[in-house]
């Protein structure tokens, strides 16, 4: 798709892995590409949990850390509430309360993102250190980065930390 | 050809979002009528679509609160 030199971009660092915190990020995301803005989300440690094909608990990676990591932070299924997580209970609360007030889902949030066509970028960096291959993310991570080519890409862009 | 989208029932982002899409899938000249409730949804739906180049043919209000928008891509 090609884009006009002069459109407003938008990049989101998705740092954190927490469930609110990203449904706050695709929500941005979303809402921005939808008025016309270039919009790449960048993910690095616990956000790439997001990422994952397999949304449950798997031990993903070679050594038995990097497995252990992996099984315990599981995909986008299980990410945690970064308040009153109560042991995973929260997060399906919240998706009901949610679905009640016909607030999109997070699932929903992240197709939207997929069909606006918003860049997504898989940290290089966090994938080593968590053993975790290209292979082992959705087909939706258009490029695996760091931290340069991050930069590079946002000139001129607003850059939210989340 | 005209195309019909009721978003009342959707919040942020999604009122825009799905017109958004929905436009996408669209062809040039076509129109899309929305049924979108006052507030968020009627100051930002008619905003993105005229940004993005889209004609904003009317907007009327209905009952309810509600108001009936006609896009042109």
């Amino acid at each position: 798709m090609s884009l006009p030199a002069d459109k407003k971009k938008v990049s989101i660092v998705c740092f954190s892995g927490d469930f609110d915190k990203m449904v706050a990020a695709f929500t941005i995301a979303t809402g921005a590409a939808a008025t016309n803005r270039e919009v790449t989300m960048f993910f690095t440690f616990w956000g790439l949990n997001a990422l994952k094909k397999k949304k449950g608990r798997v031990a993903t990676g070679k050594s038995i850390m990097a497995r252990a990591f992996n099984f315990l932070i599981g995909g986008l299924n299980n990410l945690p509430l970064s308040r009153l997580n109560f042991f995973g209970a929260s997060p399906i609360l919240m998706t009901s309360m949610m679905k009640k007030h016909n607030v999109a889902s997070l699932p929903e949030l992240v197709e939207a993102a997929h069909a606006l066509g918003i860049r997504i970028v898989a940290c290089e960096m966090a994938m080593h250190i968590l053993e975790v291959e290209k292979s082992d993310m959705i087909e939706e991570v258009q490029d695996v980065a760091g931290v340069a080519t991050f930069l590079n890409e946002s000139e001129n862009a607003h850059i939210i930390f989340i | 050809m005209k195309h019909f989208l009721d978003i009342t029932r959707e919040t942020c982002p999604m009122t825009f979002v799905k017109v958004k899409l929905k436009l996408a899938r669209m062809d040039k000249g076509e129109q899309l009528e929305v049924l979108l409730n006052a507030g968020e949804p009627l100051e930002n739906v008619p905003r993105s679509c005229e940004e993005q180049g889209f004609k904003v043919l009317s907007n009327e209000a209905t009952d309810d609160n509600k108001h009936l928008l006609l896009i042109e891509k």
